[in-house]
């Protein structure tokens, strides 16, 4: 038994490392708004599953392939998120961080308790005619929807690095990130970019959406289960890290992934919660975080 | 070019400022004095938009700005380095710099860095280098040259020479006498006295969130109110 779980171990990683990447996609909103805002995003899992059914319905409704959809879903989400913290969570908040904190918590309940009365609490799923295609790769398939889920979680990494490395939007948000005062006097409009930022944040989510959609389900309460292993992803990747969100998300993928194999689906999440009590007690500041 | 008149201003219920009248020509150095708590770095924020101030005038060439955004502010040249210099010290020298001309698109970026370089030598072969892991001297060095990356037409100094040893005390007035000697106007706040009127046209000492002396830099030297209150003679 062992033997042959052992000789399913590469197998394995690379389907976690699959996995990962979605959820680094998921982490990466979380920690770039936490690293910003200085806040934790509760409404993340309710806006990730307003996003898989914005994916769901316009599959279901127009027929748009959910990987075609990320060219709408992904601006939408965004012109969502900076629309909602510009004219809402920012307004209502008055710049206070435990106010903000509240609002998102309340959006989520509201998000939900919608999303059950419109969309009803029934799982849906859609199937796509190459669902089940794979690429043989001799020790293991890897379905096309995995593939180009991972690729295209890549891609959208690599360019929210792009951003923020190189642009003069990038430094902005960074220079917010941790000198708002200083930021305001060299001309930056900071609500802006926290609006921006939140905005950004929110748009990664759509991705998310669009890329899990044909290899998962949705419902009003799914978005919550990312969001969960998000944050410990968040917190071991480094809070406001992004390259410790994509290789936390890597990390947290194949753990999972592992754990399933040796442990079995139900205990497979033990490695997960392993892993963050272990970077609680050792390394608080997370793989990548910055030291106090 | 700039014009405060009848300035009240403070934070929520607290006022703080009280009937400031104050006002800079093109091309002069004016120091701003005052111990602790006297409302210096209010009245600095006020007129760069991070406050809205509760009742008169701030006119910068002519145009009423008191209430205006700060990034408007910044944008017509009026730019303020704080006190403390809040560089972004999680962004490379460069990157400060860079940041500096946020307002003013990338035209003559380059140009202007090279600019500063000259003004700042030791900067050049720390541009890659965090900001926040700088000496408090290169970080002031840091936050004046990103000042200047904004082409400002008046520039506020917040106490650029706290926590700076003497010898760059001395350094760093004399360089704002060159910045000044470049055309642009300064407005000097400190509690450094001595040193300040040395550099400055004219002042304004202010206390308790009102004006308590003004005059010519040369006569202020002279004065003995102030020298018994500030210098202890
Ligand atoms: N953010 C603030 N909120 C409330 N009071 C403040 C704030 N900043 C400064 N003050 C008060 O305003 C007064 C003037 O402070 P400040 O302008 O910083 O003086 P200075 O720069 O001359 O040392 C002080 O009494 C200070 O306690
Ligand atoms: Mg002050």
């Amino acid at each position: 038994m062992l033997a042959m779980n052992i000789s399913m171990m590469p197998a394995a990683v690379l389907n976690g490392l699959m996995f990962g990447a979605i959820y680094a996609l998921v982490a990466l909103g979380l920690t770039l708004i936490y690293g910003v805002l200085h806040i934790i995003n509760f409404a993340h899992g309710a806006m990730l599953m307003l996003a898989l059914y914005a994916t769901f319905y316009l599959f279901k409704f127009a027929g748009i392939d959910p990987y075609l959809a990320l060219i709408i879903v992904i601006p939408g989400s965004y012109i969502f998120g900076y629309a909602l913290y510009r004219w809402g969570i920012g307004k209502l908040s008055h710049g206070k961080d435990q106010n903000i904190l509240l609002i998102t918590l309340g959006l989520s309940i509201i998000f939900e308790n919608a999303a059950q009365f419109f969309f009803t609490a029934d799982q849906q799923t859609i199937s796509l005619s190459y669902s089940y295609d794979s690429f043989d790769l001799g020790f293991v398939y890897l379905s096309y929807p995995k593939v180009i889920s991972f690729v295209a979680s890549l891609v959208i990494c690599l360019m929210l690095w792009w951003l923020m490395a190189t642009t003069d939007l990038g430094k902005a948000i960074r220079a917010v990130a941790k000198e708002r005062q200083g930021a305001r006097l060299v001309g930056i409009n900071v609500e802006n970019i926290y609006a921006i930022t939140y905005g950004i944040g929110i748009a990664c989510l759509g991705a998310a959406g669009c890329l899990l959609l044909p290899s998962f389900y949705v419902d009003p309460y799914t978005g919550n289960i990312f969001v969960i292993v998000a944050f410990t992803i968040v917190v071991l990747g480094g809070m406001g890290s992004i390259v410790g969100a994509l290789v936390g998300g890597f990390i947290i993928g194949i753990t999972e992934s592992l754990g399933g194999l040796f442990l079995g689906e139900s205990l497979g999440q033990i490695g997960i919660s392993l892993i963050f009590i272990l970077i609680l007690v050792f390394r608080p500041t997370g793989l990548f975080g910055a030291k106090q | 070019m700039l014009e405060v008149k009848s300035l009240e201003a403070g934070y929520g219920l607290v006022q703080v400022l009280r009937g400031i009248d104050l006002n800079v020509n093109s091309g002069e150095i004016v120091a701003v004095l005052g111990s602790n708590g006297a409302g210096k770095s209010t009245l600095n924020n006020t007129i760069s938009g991070l406050y809205k101030p509760f009742a008169g005038s701030i006119q910068f060439e002519g145009q009423e700005i008191s209430g205006m955004a700060s990034e408007r502010i910044v944008e017509m040249g009026l730019v303020q380095v704080p006190e403390g210099r809040r560089v972004f010290p999680n962004l490379s020298v460069l990157e400060n710099l860079e940041m500096g001309s946020y307002r003013r698109g990338k035209g003559n970026r380059a140009k202007n860095i090279e600019h500063i370089l000259e003004i700042f030598p030791r900067l050049s072969a720390r541009l890659k280098q965090l900001a926040g892991t700088l000496s408090g001297g290169e970080q002031q060095m840091v936050a004046i040259g990103r000042g200047l990356m904004a082409e400002p037409r008046l520039l506020i100094l917040d106490e650029p020479s706290l926590g700076l040893s003497p010898l760059l005390v001395e350094q760093m007035f004399t360089l704002i006498k060159k910045i000044n000697n470049d055309g642009l106007a300064i407005v000097l706040v400190e509690q450094n006295v001595v040193q300040s009127l040395a550099v400055a046209d004219r002042a304004y000492v202010l206390e308790n969130g009102e004006i308590a002396l003004s005059g010519p830099a040369s006569e202020l030297i002279d004065d003995a109110q102030l020298k018994k209150s500030y210098l202890g003679i």
